[in-house]
């Protein structure tokens, strides 16, 4: 008994240590992230010009990376809250990893909008002068509340992790005083456990409603308006379907490589991609069934914009783009987990690589081809008005939020166990589970 | 009041995170008790949040009553407020009020020009594509030959249906998508008619322009063009002058000119008679270039005007006559870019 709990307790806490591969990788994400503050700079100076965005097309990358960034912050709410309260004994070792990434993409997806701004110094008159029509005011709202409520969620699970980490580990000292600091004088009495286990069951109830909310809003951001291609009402469920998508290849990415550089094959097994594998094709096939509704219908009517625009989207100059999402990012997924060898954590490590970023190409392709077909006709304006290309400073700065994202997993999978300590013991039926009221 | 919220509700995280810590680290082994203790305290605190907050109106009433006792009984004025009510005040107590340039511009911009309702009719009939509105435009707003506030489209509709010229200003939309959408009440709709945008409280999100079912709003993607010269100059909400950089900017119906009982740059500067403008309380509408007046009602009715995509709802302000029997033939440009 007390040699197996050692052994979690080693197993889970060896990564939490900096080494030199890792010092290297992080020294590595740091310049990244020097050269696309300076692609930043460029634009604070020069203007929003500086990306290939203009007056037509004026929502390109950095929006569609924003929806892209908001859909996979989704990912904590299904996999802890809905996973976790309807009782799946399974997704518990993923949990964290599921936070960290909720945690990591919202509180991005905030610096991703204001890199869109064109008056970032004016941020704040969203608190002076907020006006609760807008769409915009409720979207900042609820990415702040879910951001909170994500922190919470990660760090409340810790608490009694942490309280074992400091008496595990020997070294070095100011991580043991950290843990110390923010297990918040755990010592695991009946009444401490009533606490963290309500408080948590609370948590994850509220984080439902605005996580859903975080999505629905940010689709609200085109269906409010009259476009061809926006003017849809089914974007809330579309876009939220479409989220748990693209999170769940966020989470089998991270789990494939937790799993191998922090030797966790005995926490992240087999059985854990087949059943996230299983997850992925049933919410890829709600999403085409949105997507089916999505086109099928415009495309049945053809009324003068949406025609323009399906003729853009699946024939015109955006169509690679577009079969690319749907067949990487839905079908071919699909079709291929069905068979159990392509369940097995490498394949499914390549597909959810292409899942995401077909994930991200749909946000493109969502809010881009819109913009280029209005209603009255682009005329007497330079070239680069009429069809939206990227520019280099555009995608530095989109590629700083990746880079970002990147460092805050990097950063808290480093300083704490990425698989719960507390829980793993309880599975193994080491300690008794907490008073779960 | 929304920032009101947003403290307090930072204020409520704060203290439940502390209370949650204070109770992490009570040794305290009987559930039941704590859960007792928890809610005694909990109304405890309530209870003295309440009490604050009556005894801070309290204070602050008392110092009210105290201010308003203190007044003099000399020498007092009767005065027409700006509202329009007959007040009386003491005479110790009259101050000039001096607003600095750029405030009474701000404050008289977004008031509008009372008991007017401006409307533009366009004869599509008339129009040749002289581009005379969009050259008066540009140079009134410090614009660069790209940025439109007005611009002429060449439309056709079929293929069996005759082209023509449109030229397409800011429809001052009475229900305008671009007005909902805006977070900070950057761009508004004035009670005369226009929809305005404020350069000092855009915050750039562009959030309008894809609203706009008229594409009628640009961006200052740049430092805009005059921004050297245009230095010194104090920022007129009416005229968008100067330009400010990373904020929008679009047709103001010249709000500026309508102040001083003028016609707009486009519908002066056109040589072609194309532009009717005016008031619809008064029912009148001048055109710009032969200065004729005429009945705004009947001259929709007589020749049949109509609005742009009236079926989204947006409500324009500016008509279109058909381009019934033109005046010239259209002529295709070359070498222009086109789309549609």
């Amino acid at each position: 008994m007390q040699r197996q709990d050692d052994q979690i307790i080693s197993d889970l806490f060896r990564p939490v240590r900096l080494n030199k591969a890792h010092l290297i990788w992080l020294g590595i994400l740091m310049v990244c992230l020097a050269f696309c503050l300076y692609a930043y700079s460029i634009q604070l100076r020069k203007g929003l010009g500086v990306a290939g965005i203009r007056d037509f097309i004026s929502w390109g990358m950095y929006i569609a990376n924003f929806v892209f960034f908001v859909a996979s912050s989704l990912i904590g709410m299904l996999i802890s809250a809905v996973l976790g309260l309807i009782g799946i004994r399974w997704v518990k070792p993923l949990t964290r990893i599921a936070e960290i990434i909720s945690l990591a993409f919202a509180s991005v997806a905030g610096l991703v909008i204001i890199s869109d701004m064109g008056r970032p110094e004016r941020l704040t008159y969203l608190l002076f002068y907020g006006r609760l029509q807008s769409p915009i005011l409720w979207d900042v709202t609820v990415v702040v509340t879910y951001v909170l409520i994500s922190a919470l969620l990660l760090y409340l699970p810790l608490i009694p992790d942490l309280a074992i980490g400091k008496k595990a580990l020997t070294k070095p000292t100011w991580l043991k005083t950290l843990y110390g600091i923010l297990s918040v004088r755990w010592k695991g009495t009946p009444a401490q456990f009533l606490i963290i286990h309500r408080s948590i069951r609370i948590l994850l109830i509220l984080i439902i409603p605005v996580a859903l909310a975080i999505h629905t809003v940010t689709s609200w951001l085109f269906a409010v308006t009259s476009r061809a291609g926006w003017n849809s009402t089914i974007f809330g469920p579309y876009f939220v379907s479409g989220a748990f998508v693209a999170g769940i290849a966020g989470v089998i990415i991270a789990m494939y490589f937790f799993r191998k550089n922090y030797k966790l094959e005995k926490y992240l097994t087999e059985k854990h991609f087949d059943h996230m594998a299983k997850l992925l094709v049933l919410v890829s096939l709600v999403y085409l069934y949105f997507n089916i509704n999505e086109f099928l219908i415009p495309g049945y009517k053809l009324e003068r914009g949406d025609t323009i625009h399906l003729q853009d989207i699946f024939t015109g100059h955006n169509a690679g783009y577009f079969w690319f999402a749907q067949l990487f990012g839905i079908i071919i997924p699909v079709i291929l987990l069905l068979f159990k060898p392509m369940r097995r954590p490498f394949p499914m490590l390549i597909l959810a690589i292409l899942v995401f970023l077909a994930s991200w190409i749909k946000r493109y392709i969502i809010v881009v081809p819109t913009q280029e077909h209005p209603f009255l006709p682009i005329q007497h304006v330079p070239a680069n008005f009429l069809v939206y290309k990227p520019t280099l400073i555009e995608a530095g700065i989109t590629a700083a939020s990746f880079v970002l994202v990147l460092l805050i997993i990097t950063v808290l999978s480093k300083l704490f166990p990425v698989i719960p300590v507390l829980e793993m013991q309880e599975e193994a039926g080491l300690k008794p589970a907490g008073n779960q009221s | 009041m929304e920032i009101l919220f947003t403290y307090i509700q930072v204020l409520a995280y704060i203290f439940l995170f502390l209370d949650f810590i204070r109770l992490m680290g009570k040794e305290e082994n009987n559930p039941g008790e704590y859960q007792k203790k928890s809610r005694r305290k909990f109304l405890k605190d309530m209870g003295l949040l309440a009490g604050g907050a009556v005894a801070g109106s309290a204070a602050m009433y008392a110092g009210l009553h105290y201010e308003q006792s203190k007044l003099p009984a000399g020498e007092r004025l009767k005065l027409l407020s700006a509202d329009g009510k007959l007040v009386e005040v003491a005479a110790s107590h009259v101050e000039e009020v001096k607003i600095p340039e750029g405030e009474l511009l701000q404050i008289r911009g977004r008031e509008g020009l009372a008991g007017h309702n401006w409307v533009m009719v366009i004869d599509l009939a008339k129009c040749r594509n002289a581009r005379k509105c969009i050259e008066a435009c540009q140079a009134a707003h410090h614009l660069r030959p790209e940025q439109f506030h007005i611009n002429t489209l060449q439309i056709r509709e079929s293929k069996n249906t005759a082209p023509f010229h449109q030229p397409k200003p800011c429809q001052h939309c009475d229900n305008p998508p671009c007005v909902s959408v805006c977070p900070v009440d950057a761009t508004f709709k004035r009670s005369d008619g226009p929809v305005l945008i404020d350069n000092e409280r855009c915050i750039g999100c562009r959030f309008c322009i894809a609203a706009c079912p008229y594409s009628a709003r640009i961006f200052q993607w740049f430092e805009p063009p005059m921004a050297e010269e245009d230095k010194q100059l104090t920022y007129n909400v009416e005229l968008n002058v100067p330009q400010k950089k990373g904020t929008v900017t679009k047709c103001l119906f010249s709000a500026d000119r309508l102040r001083e009982g003028k016609l707009p740059y486009c519908v002066s500067a056109c040589p072609n008679g194309v532009y009717w403008f005016g008031d619809e309380t008064e029912d009148a509408v001048t055109n710009g270039t032969t200065k004729e007046t005429t009945q705004f009602s009947e001259l929709l009715k007589q020749n049949a005007g109509y609005q742009l995509m009236p079926e989204l709802g947006t409500k324009p302000r500016v008509y279109y006559l058909p381009p019934k029997n033109r005046l010239f033939p259209f002529e295709e440009e070359s070498g222009k870019e086109q789309k549609g």
